[in-house]
């Protein structure tokens, strides 16, 4: 049986990671916090969807004790900006599953994690993503021509989880004239566990000049050339797009697509090829 | 959205193919696909008239689909229609194909209906034969007319065109009677070719001359039209040959294949006035829904869409070639036996029969509800994408007939329409669309029908499949059957040769597309700001294969590629790993909590706007902060389709209870419809169903705003026509420079109650007058009225009462043998009426204004009209309608009197009677945030006209102890103070009055000082701020009063403001807010709406212009609780998304407000 694209957009929008959160042994509690398990959807943002966590360990604690709640796996900080599903493939693809999270409440670390006070900071986040792509894709032609509810309803699907919803906007925002052949730019960024930048962003189209498709290997080409193994050599790096590694031959466009998060930005992690 | 289109293809010429050495290929089938709403399909063949009905065999899926199967020797003329209330009529009939053959020879005169019901099977029923009215068989035939009317339902308008040009209508087509009852012939100046009826009102037809004829006069008693009018042909030298209408369009091509568009067509002008030639040269031309274009090229056979067809720029601007690949998998193809009882085929043989049933079988399967679905059909082989192999290397397996079919849904669109879970398109896959399983070009399948006719005659696939033909009239049935049988075994003979000659110039080479004849576009709606996605390529063989990948659901060899395989498995792996063992975790996103739902009546969108049955749901969630949320869904029909419309429930601003006589109405804002002046309206079934969707959606809306309790000491109050009372917590921004919290975004909720004037200050005290001058106070509480449980508090909740007089007016004209009686002239209005004489209200029919209120009084006549009365109550004038007096005079031909009836209305709400004076208005002292004012002045008009000074006012005490009479020359009707006690009132004769020494130590001051209105003017009400003073004059103008200085309190001048103004209230911090009269929105015009006056600022009182918020019949608002001073300067902030792009104010005035 063959999957049409559509399943593609319902495989990423209902990708989710277990989770075993588990609290900072630093933090003073009355009793012992039991660890809290979740199914955490890929496309959404840690501070928006870990409420339960918060309560849940907010029930052992003295409040005098309670600061700005953060999240750390295996010694880094996890910035909640980036789309869980980034963190997750970052950080942890090639761990055992449950991702185990540790929640801290207190010694917010200030120079590597923005604060969360409020969903609307996600929401603000999430929209100037949106907003960034689209000038990219259409020079924000699509999201300007929205209305203020439109803008909501993306919101509204990404929060409350309601795929129809989202993507009953969404397509707007995936359209091109045809004779095109595909976005103005890819928004795309491309992370890596190596280095001191947060993430590769530059302009890249989906066509060449000469009028074909350019593929995701064609992306790395340019952006990160050590990304691709050449032949004869062994494989270094894994490019990986929401848990999965696509061929490098895959068209740039069809990714953008249908593998782009919510924020409608492709998010690619290359990550070391695991040693053992 | 439904979008379905059908394609008809035949080639002129068909190429013969040779196979094993036989020469083949004497007949080309045609199969076209009809899908519509809820699918009834018919066709003309062999001159007999079809109708045939098709619904999915699928039970719930809800959907209908339609599938016409024709085979066809080479006929040129064919032609259909579809129309989207599911009915669809076509005609077809061989017609020359042999140059000795005549059409009449193979033509029958028998007309057969097949339909099935909705949720029936196939059958056939045959429409009764009218030989002696229906002399000769029909060449065309167009339905529309649904959009005339809706009663009853169904109908349909089918007119049809003989070949020796007679028009006929078809009678009595409706929703139980599909094929209609009876034929009626229309005169005619000429002989018509072919006719077009649209949507609406509109039909047009071609004259053989070449000229077209237009009708006129259809309307919704007169359908059928009463008299046709000549246009000319486009083109002097040029006959037309193509008529195609739509709703409000006409287009027309001439016989020189030029496109024409006719100018200036609607339904009070049907003719139009001119004709615009357009760029492209078409053989066929077809406007579908929405006035959207299709068309055939004629130089390349390809079909075209119009684009840019939208309802402003009806011509559209470009043609666009439409790619219609098809899909030849020969994996997918599901002939099954079992199907073949499922699905009718009853126009080919056997085995073409069982191709045909899978196909329809996967049509009706694909369920898609939304998507944009295109059906197409083809009699060019080699214009499959894999033709070539076939051509090149005849297939050794026995042919079978194919019959093509391409489904081509952008993924996209069909995106929006997966609300079924079961409907995913995985389903779709697993049964995929069933081609036949091989190439084989469709005169192949004759190879296994020796007998020539076999796999071609209409009639003869009847045989197998005679238990689904209906009970109507068999006999007739067979006998058509044998005739057709010797009928098709002559034509395919004589085409067989035909065509054997033409085989040897094959013309088309392996990979051409298809060669088109004919579309029809009629149950295909295109929203006219979609993109479709049906362009994207040229018509070579290797764009049909990349084409298929972006169009089609089906696999093509582009979904196989490898890097597709690639994600689909590892995302399928991806969920088995991370997924599958981890299903008992917790989700982090909680599903929705719970649904309400309930039908209502709606009050429709388009035109005609009218009440029509829905369902609605409240489905509310509790949002990933914990907040409640929610989305509200009205589900209705549109022409048998399921649509629905939402609203987010913190969006919605308001639920706004509706007057209406007989219903249970009320209405649903969100800003943008505020700006558009058209709410959501909405009609429950019983007062209490109402209600409590009410109190629901009230509840919810403050639970998604984090609005619980009692109103704010700075709360806006504002009441409806209704006597309905409204509170809008004020955000900080609302007075804020330069931009404030729009107006249309403020939230306003409902507290019981009913009154008509309502007054507060910053300290929380609220007073109100009922409609029958009763004074209440606010008890700090809130709810009450049809508010429940936690909507409303419970110790501070009080029986309230309201009386209000319902007016009919008696007229009467005189006559010079009787005197006055009740017979007037034929054009005069009703004798009994309301004041505008223009709806009648008799004492038995007038009912009170709401069901909530009850008659306690009976008619009595009226005395107390303005203009005065004789002894009976009668008012004298020369005219109806004219100024009325209270006495006859010799001019005086016509008299009224007034008849007022009490009615009364009970509730509850959180106001207490402050007894025993009945008052007419009333105003507080508007203190400012700093103040410290223990006793608060208040002060108030008397029914009677008489100023009143409240004494003992508190903020403890808000009702205060007793009156002190303040005395005046004349009786008063508005007053108002300001914030530094300064005193306004206006007298009953329109004059303004300052009261003098107004202080803490003298509260009822000393003295009246006159204040003449501005010149001609009668003001009528009064509103004092901080400092500023504005009135409303009688003529609807606001004015302010300049010159007003703490040593010089009463000014110097009026300075006109603006008209449109209902009411002022000015406030503590000078805000001035009005009710204007009237407010143009992109929908419609809201009478009685809140404006806020912009731009005001100490330097600059009278503020610049207004800003529009609810509205629509309101009637009063207060804002002198508000004394928050608002932030000097409001930096845009990145935690608040409403700050960040704030709604650039509007600076165009009002319709009408200001000069």
């Amino acid at each position: 049986i063959m999957a049409d694209d559509k399943d593609v957009l319902r495989d990423v929008w209902f990708g989710r990671i277990p989770t075993c959160f588990t609290l900072n042994q630093d933090e003073v509690t009355e009793r012992e916090a039991e660890p809290y398990y979740l199914l955490l959807p890929r496309v959404s943002y840690l501070t928006l969807v870990t409420d339960k966590v918060k309560k849940h360990f907010l029930k052992v604690m003295r409040a005098e004790d309670v600061e700005e709640m953060w999240f750390e796996y295996e010694g880094t900080p996890l910035k909640w900006h980036y789309p869980i599903g980034v963190l997750f493939d970052l950080h942890a693809s090639n761990n055992v599953l449950p991702w185990s999270i540790t929640v801290h409440f207190k010694n917010f670390p200030d120079h590597d994690l923005l604060h969360c006070p409020s969903n609307s900071v996600i929401e603000a986040h999430f929209m100037s993503s949106i907003k960034e792509a689209d000038a990219l894709k259409h020079k924000s032609q699509v999201v300007n021509d929205m209305q203020k509810k439109d803008h909501k309803q993306l919101w509204m699907g990404l929060q409350n989880d309601k795929f129809d919803q989202f993507w009953a906007m969404n397509r707007k925002l995936m359209e091109y004239p045809t004779e095109d052949g595909g976005f103005r730019y890819i928004p795309f960024r491309i992370y890596q566990t190596m280095s001191d930048r947060p993430f590769i962003q530059k302009l890249f189209r989906p066509v060449s000049p000469e009028g074909s498709a350019h593929s995701l290997g064609d992306l790395l080409k340019e952006m990160y050339p050590d990304a691709i193994t050449n032949d004869g050599e062994q494989k270094r790096y894994q490019v990986v797009i929401h848990g999965i590694e696509p061929l490098l031959e895959t068209p740039l466009q069809w990714l953008s697509e249908h593998l782009s998060h919510p924020d409608n930005f492709l998010h690619i992690c290359v990550i070391p090829v695991p040693t053992d | 959205m439904s979008t379905r289109l059908t394609f008809l293809s035949a080639t002129r010429r068909r190429p013969t193919r040779i196979k094993g050495g036989i020469p083949l290929t004497v007949s080309q089938s045609v199969c076209c696909r009809a899908t519509a709403g809820s699918g009834v399909t018919s066709q003309v063949c062999n001159t007999n008239l079809w109708t045939a009905s098709s619904s999915p065999p699928a039970a719930g899926s809800g959907r209908a689909t339609g599938m016409w199967m024709k085979t066809l020797r080479e006929s040129p003329q064919r032609k259909g229609c579809l129309c989207s209330q599911g009915w669809s009529y076509a005609i077809d009939f061989p017609a020359t194909y042999t140059k000795d053959k005549k059409w009449n020879s193979c033509v029958r005169r028998r007309r057969w209906l097949r339909y099935r019901r909705y949720k029936a099977m196939d059958t056939w029923a045959k429409i009764p034969s009218q030989q002696t009215t229906l002399p000769d068989p029909f060449s065309d035939i167009s339905c529309g007319g649904w959009e005339i009317s809706e009663e009853p339902r169904g109908r349909l308008s089918l007119w049809a065109v003989s070949l020796q040009g007679k028009v006929w209508f078809r009678d009595g087509i409706y929703h139980h009677n599909p094929e209609g009852s009876l034929w009626e012939e229309v005169f005619l100046p000429g002989e018509v070719i072919q006719i077009s009826c649209g949507p609406g009102d509109l039909v047009w037809a071609v004259l053989w001359e070449g000229q077209l004829i237009v009708r006129e006069g259809i309307s919704r008693d007169c359908p059928k039209g009463s008299s046709w009018a000549v246009v000319e042909s486009p083109s002097p030298d040029v006959g037309a040959i193509h008529v195609a209408v739509g709703i409000n369009v006409v287009w027309a091509v001439t016989k020189d294949n030029k496109v024409w568009f006719r100018r200036g067509v609607n339904s009070h002008n049907p003719c139009g006035s001119g004709w615009i030639g357009m760029v492209g040269e078409m053989i066929t031309i077809n406007v579908g829904l929405n006035d959207q274009v299709w068309a055939i090229n004629c130089e390349d056979r390809a079909v075209y869409f119009r684009q840019g067809v939208t309802s402003s720029e009806l011509s559209g601007k470009t043609w666009k070639a439409i790619t219609v690949p098809r899909d030849g998998d020969r994996s997918h193809s599901s002939a099954s036996a079992n199907s073949l009882q499922s699905a009718g085929c009853y126009f080919c043989g056997e085995v073409r029969a069982q191709s045909v049933v899978s196909d329809a079988e996967s049509d009706t399967e694909k369920g898609s509800a939304d998507g944009a679905s295109c059906h197409a059909t083809s009699t060019s082989p080699e214009s499959f994408v894999d033709a070539p192999t076939d051509s090149s290397n005849p297939p050794t397996d026995p042919p079978k007939p194919r019959i093509p079919k391409v489904t081509s849904d952008s993924f996209i669109s069909e995106l929006v329409s997966d609300r079924e879970p079961g409907k995913s398109s995985r389903d779709t896959g697993s049964a995929p669309p069933a081609v036949p399983e091989e190439e084989s070009i469709p005169g192949e399948g004759e190879v296994k029908a020796p007998c020539a006719g076999s796999a071609l005659s209409p009639s003869q696939s009847g045989g197998p499949l005679d238990p689904q033909w209906s009970n109507v009239d068999l006999e007739e049935a067979q006998q058509a059957q044998t005739v057709a049988v010797q009928d098709t075994a002559d034509t395919c003979s004589l085409s067989s040769v035909a065509t054997y000659t033409l085989a040897m110039e094959d013309p088309y080479g392996a990979d051409e597309h298809p060669l088109w004849a004919w579309v029809s576009g009629g149950g295909c709606s295109v929203d006219s700001h979609s993109q479709l996605n049906w362009f994207n390529f040229s018509m070579n063989s290797s764009s049909l294969v990349s084409s298929v990948q972006s169009m089609s659901l089906s696999v093509s060899p582009a979904q196989t590629a490898a890097w597709r395989r690639q994600i689909f498995e590892q995302l399928s792996e991806r969920t088995k790993r991370e997924m599958d063992n981890f299903r008992h975790y917790e989700q982090a996103v909680e599903q929705s909590v719970w649904v309400k739902k309930g039908t209502m009546q709606w009050w429709r969108d388009w035109k005609p706007h009218k009440w029509i049955d829905v369902h609605f749901a409240l489905e509310q969630f509790s949002g990933p902060d914990g907040n409640k949320d929610g989305i509200l869904f009205i589900y209705y029909n549109y022409y048998e389709e399921k649509k629905y419309l939402h609203a987010f429930i913190n969006e919605v601003t308001i639920l706004v209870p509706v007057l209406n006589d007989s219903k249970h109405t009320f209405a649903i804002y969100t800003p943008e419809r505020t700006k558009q002046r058209w709410p959501i309206r909405l009609a429950a079934a019983t007062e209490l169903e109402m209600h409590d969707w009410l109190a629901l959606l009230s509840v919810s809306c403050c639970d998604s705003r984090g609005i619980h309790g009692p109103p704010s000491k700075q709360a806006i109050w504002s009441i409806t026509c209704k006597g309905d009372i409204f509170i809008s917590e004020p955000s900080p921004g609302l007075e804020a420079m330069p931009y404030p919290t729009p107006c249309d975004q403020m939230f306003w909720r409902q507290v019981g109650g009913h009154l008509r004037v309502v007054e507060c200050n910053s300290v929380g005290i609220v007073w109100g007058i009922g409609y029958d001058h009763t004074a209440w106070v606010h008890t700090g509480g809130y709810g009450g009225g049809f508010f429940q449980g936690l909507a409303s508090s419970t110790d501070n909740i009080y029986t309230q009462t309201d009386v209000k007089s319902v007016y009919i007016y008696e007229n009467q004209r005189w006559n010079p043998v009787t005197g006055y009686t009740n017979r007037g002239l034929p054009t005069d209005r009703y004798m009994w009426s309301d004041a505008s004489g223009l709806h009648e209200c008799t004492k038995t029919n007038t009912k009170p204004p709401s069901p909530q209120w009850t008659w306690v009084s009976d008619w009595a006549i009226d005395y107390s009209v303005s203009g005065g009365t004789d002894r009976e109550g009668w008012q004298f004038a020369a005219d109806f309608p004219a100024s009325y007096h209270g006495y006859k005079t010799m001019k005086d031909f016509v008299r009224r009197r007034r008849w007022a009836r009490k009615c009364k209305l009970t509730t509850t709400g959180p106001w207490q009677e402050i007894p025993p004076i009945p008052l007419s208005d009333v105003t507080i002292l508007p203190c400012t945030a700093q103040s410290s004012v223990d006793v608060i002045p208040v002060w108030a008009i008397s029914n009677k006209g008489d100023v009143l000074c409240r004494l003992g006012v508190t903020a403890l005490t808000p009702a205060g102890s007793s009156w002190l009479h303040v005395g005046t020359d004349q009786p008063f009707k508005s007053i108002s103070i300001g914030a530094a006690s300064q005193v306004w009132a206006i007298a009953r004769d329109g004059s303004a009055f300052y009261r003098g020494s107004v202080s803490a130590r003298s509260p009822a001051g000393d003295c009246w000082y006159h204040i003449p209105s501005p010149a001609k003017q009668k003001l009528k009400q009064v509103s004092v701020g901080r400092t500023s003073v504005y009135t409303v004059d009688e003529n609807g103008n606001l004015w302010y009063r300049q010159g007003v200085t703490p040593s010089y309190p009463q000014g110097s001048s009026w300075e006109h403001i603006s008209n449109n103004v209902r009411k002022v209230s000015v406030g503590p911090l000078d805000q001035v807010w009005i009710i204007a009269d009237k407010v143009q929105g992109s929908h419609s015009l809201s009478c009685g709406t809140v404006c806020h006056r912009l731009g005001v600022q100490p330097v600059e009182p009278k503020g610049q212009s207004w800003d529009y918020g609810i509205g629509g019949g309101w009637d009063h608002i207060t804002v002198r609780g508000n004394s928050v001073e608002p932030p000097r300067l409001r930096l845009p902030s990145l935690t608040d998304p409403s700050s960040r792009s704030p709604v650039p104010v509007r600076n165009t005035e009002v319709n009408g407000v200001g000069n």
